[in-house]
């Protein structure tokens, strides 16, 4: 056990020297991406091509329409190329995919979730995961940071009736930060053994005198966006737990590196654009905190090994893999689903109750500890408008955040924006359950594990769906009628209302002026409102799930 | 009338992007990455194959499973890891069991295996160690833990008619350590390993 805690401690604190390493030059390079005035010379012919003038800016409703255009036209490309997918080239052999599992699928990987209702080894050719799929991998995620950097110039601007061009934002963010970073992780997972090639399955004949299939695939291209831009879908079913998609154990740092490292260098963006560093390093404080502690709790619940059938084998293996044990698994696992990627190189189905029940606690957090790539930055300064106001109730002092005033619409466009998956998550649970004939295909048709496990399963998958995370209990059959239209929906609404209140506030925050710091101004940069920080976004989880948790994975674990 | 122009120009202008966009990211990115990958590093692109007597045996990244057509242990074999992938080490199917902790058919085959793997090598449930009585993730797990490793080297021996001692002598130097002594954990490759074992005398 202790030679376990000292392995862990060493790869958690490779982890944080290089994020310490990265936050400085990245975010300020990220941070001179979005305010620099010049465009490449590749970026003005882009814009010449789909008629944009990249010197103007927009307000936040026409900002919010061409999210919501490209979107759609996103939503149905994916859906269009899966319909059709025999006649496109290699398409291995493999059919159309139902109407329901098309939808769900396009809207998946356009709202950054990364779902799989499938089964890719058996469902999809590669045509659609390198045309349709891994395209919204990276400008789905190009979305996300635009969002944020929209929110970040509410903060920066004065008086402003504009936020931004959300076609530059969005076309920067793809072509000098998503594209040649994954260029370069591309080239070190292929160095590291993930496979890159257009061979299909192999056939081969063992030294034992059996047949093995060897599958082939450009994977390394995909994978690498798959991870930087926090997507999470994985082109075989096991995801980054197949030899082929995550290889070895330097490998798995790796991907681990990936998730982390864009969002935990935009609060340094952040605290460029509003001209004061520390208000950054405090977001960055506090996301760090919060993963140290999530990811100490998963890893001590998986190296305990409670329940039945770890105690009876020894260990919680089941579900992972042996080059990277249980320290690798956990630690993957935690990334993955506290920011929102959703990849597995373990299955949380496996992991202890305990254990899952974390990967689920870090997705009800909010992923916001880092989140996403700008979703989580966007998310974590929404529950720091609402700690600024919590504090000003308790010491009577005017909220205002970065010499922002906090008043009633900012008030309501972050309690709308706290409270909509939430809803989402337990409005769709408990559907799952309410409706009679639903009721009867979840649990006959879809729900694997028996007992309180089986009832985490679907809470899982509405949790995951509704934050765009994309994780699962797989053992949970989504694709269903029911769910597969249920989660998409999830998914959709999860992804675009809280869109809409961050780009919201973002146009009356940067409408206001900015008021003077005074000695009634609350800091926001002490270790002080990193704590209170942390209290509101506990509290505001607890009271919200507490209740959920306590019918699935506490009873499991505890009981 | 303005905002309907106005959405009508927006999806023009998304459409046009993502068209764009399809070609450089969807075709030019995977296409180059593809040639870096078949020109810099061919092994690992095409799936670090194995070759004996310059046939194709598998790679040494994808796990078998040493059975005979019936899904009987072969003896003679270093055995892998149960697997969830089709019917075991199916690499067209990778898959976890996805049983949680508490189901019962898991607990279940975890005491089959157990007695199994008892009765085969001769050894206590107690010696047998976690990774032989649980499916991976990707139920294509190319390794096993040097413990299994070694638990099955008198059989291995006795099968084959081979010294015992030169048989744990072989697994040993076939141990790979942890990644720069501290990611992940040791491990054995079992295709890498009945290789070098079918060439034992």
């Amino acid at each position: 056990m202790t030679a376990n805690v000292w392995l862990f401690i060493a790869q958690l604190a490779t982890i944080a020297v290089i994020l310490v390493l990265v936050y400085r030059p990245l975010g300020d390079y990220m941070a001179m991406v979005f305010t620099s005035p010049k465009n490449l010379r590749v970026e003005r012919g882009f814009y010449r091509l789909i008629g944009v003038n990249a010197a103007s800016e927009q307000s936040w409703p026409a900002y919010l329409r061409s999210i919501l255009a490209f979107s759609a036209v996103g939503i149905l490309v994916v859906y269009a190329m899966q319909r059709v997918q025999e006649i496109l080239p290699y398409s291995l052999g493999l059919p159309a995919t139902s109407e329901h599992l098309s939808f769900n699928t396009a809207i998946s990987f356009v709202t950054n979730t990364n779902w799989q209702s499938y089964s890719p080894d058996v469902t999809l050719g590669y045509t659609v995961q390198f045309a349709g799929l891994a395209v919204q991998n990276f400008v789905s995620a190009a979305v996300g940071i635009a969002v944020a950097v929209a929110l970040v110039r509410g903060f920066a601007y004065k008086r402003s009736g504009t936020i931004g061009n959300f076609w530059v934002d969005m076309t920067r963010s793809t072509l000098r930060i998503l594209l040649p970073f994954s260029v370069l992780a591309a080239i070190i997972l292929l160095a590291g053994g993930v496979i890159q090639n257009f061979s299909g399955f192999q056939d081969v004949s063992t030294i034992a005198g059996g047949s093995a299939t060897i599958p082939g695939g450009p994977v390394a291209s995909q994978e690498a966006i798959k991870l930087l831009g926090t997507n999470g879908g994985g082109f075989f079913n096991a995801n980054s737990a197949h030899p082929f998609e995550n290889p070895t154990p330097w490998t798995n740092m790796v991907q681990i590196l990936l998730m982390l490292v864009i969002p935990f260098a935009l609060p340094r963006t952040f605290g460029r654009m509003v001209g004061d560093n520390r208000q950054g390093l405090a977001i960055a404080g506090t996301m760090a905190t919060l993963f140290a502690v999530s990811v100490s709790l998963m890893t001590w619940a998986e190296l305990h090994g409670a329940g039945t059938a770890p105690q009876l084998a020894g260990a919680a293996m089941e579900g992972k893999e042996d080059r990277f044990g249980i320290i690798g698994s956990t630690i993957f696992g935690t990334t993955s689903t506290i920011t929102s990627t959703g990849a597995v190189n373990s299955m949380h189905d496996s992991f202890t109750s305990l254990g899952g029940g974390m990967a689920m606690l870090n997705i009800m957090l909010g992923e916001l500890a880092p989140g996403g790539v700008g979703s989580g930055l966007y998310g974590i300064l929404m529950i720091a408008i609402i700690a600024v106001f919590v504090a000003g109730l308790m010491v009577g002092r005017t909220p205002e955040y970065l010499g922002k005033k906090i008043g009633a619409r900012e008030m309501k466009l972050a309690s709308l924006y706290i409270l909509a998956t939430p809803t989402l998550v337990l409005a769709g649970t408990a559907l799952s359950f309410a409706i009679p004939a639903v009721r009867s295909d979840v649990t006959s048709t879809s729900i694997w594990n028996p007992g309180l496990h089986g009832f985490t399963e679907v809470l899982y998958a509405f949790t995951s769906a509704a934050n765009n995370n994309g994780s699962a209990f797989a053992g949970l059959t989504a694709n269903t009628p029911w769910f597969n239209t249920a989660l998409g929906v999830a998914m959709l609404l999860g992804r675009f209302l809280p869109i809409v209140f961050v780009l919201a506030l973002a146009g009356s925050l940067a409408k206001q002026d900015r008021v003077p710091v005074t000695n009634g101004t609350l800091p926001t940069h002490r270790p002080q409102f990193v704590v209170l920080l942390l209290g509101v976004i506990v509290i505001v989880t607890a009271l919200t799930y507490f209740p959920v948790l306590a019918l699935g994975p506490l009873a499991e674990g505890l009981l | 009338m303005s905002t309907i122009s106005g959405q009508f120009r927006h999806t023009w202008t998304a459409i046009r992007a993502l068209a764009i966009l399809t070609v450089v990211l969807g075709i030019i990115f995977p296409l180059a990455i593809t040639a870096i990958g078949q020109v810099a590093f061919p092994a690992q692109a095409n799936g670090s194959l194995v070759k004996v007597d310059g046939k194709v045996v598998g790679s040494s990244l994808i796990g078998q499973s040493w059975v005979d057509a019936d899904g009987n242990a072969l003896p003679e074999w270093f055995q892998s890891r149960p697997s969830a992938a089709g019917d075991g080490y199916d690499g067209g199917a990778s898959s976890g069991s996805n049983y949680g902790p508490e189901n019962p058919d898991l607990i279940q085959a975890i005491k089959d295996r157990q007695a199994a793997i008892s009765a085969s090598d001769g050894v206590s449930v107690a010696q047998i160690p976690a990774d032989a009585v649980t499916a991976s993730g990707s139920g294509l797990d190319p390794h096993i833990s040097p413990a299994y490793a070694l638990l099955q080297v008198d059989r291995v021996a006795k099968a084959r008619g081979l010294d015992a001692a030169d048989v744990k002598s072989l697994v040993e130097s076939k141990i790979q350590g942890r990644d720069l002594g501290y990611l992940g954990e040791p491990t054995v490759n079992v295709l890498q390993l009945n290789i070098a074992l079918s060439t034992l005398k």
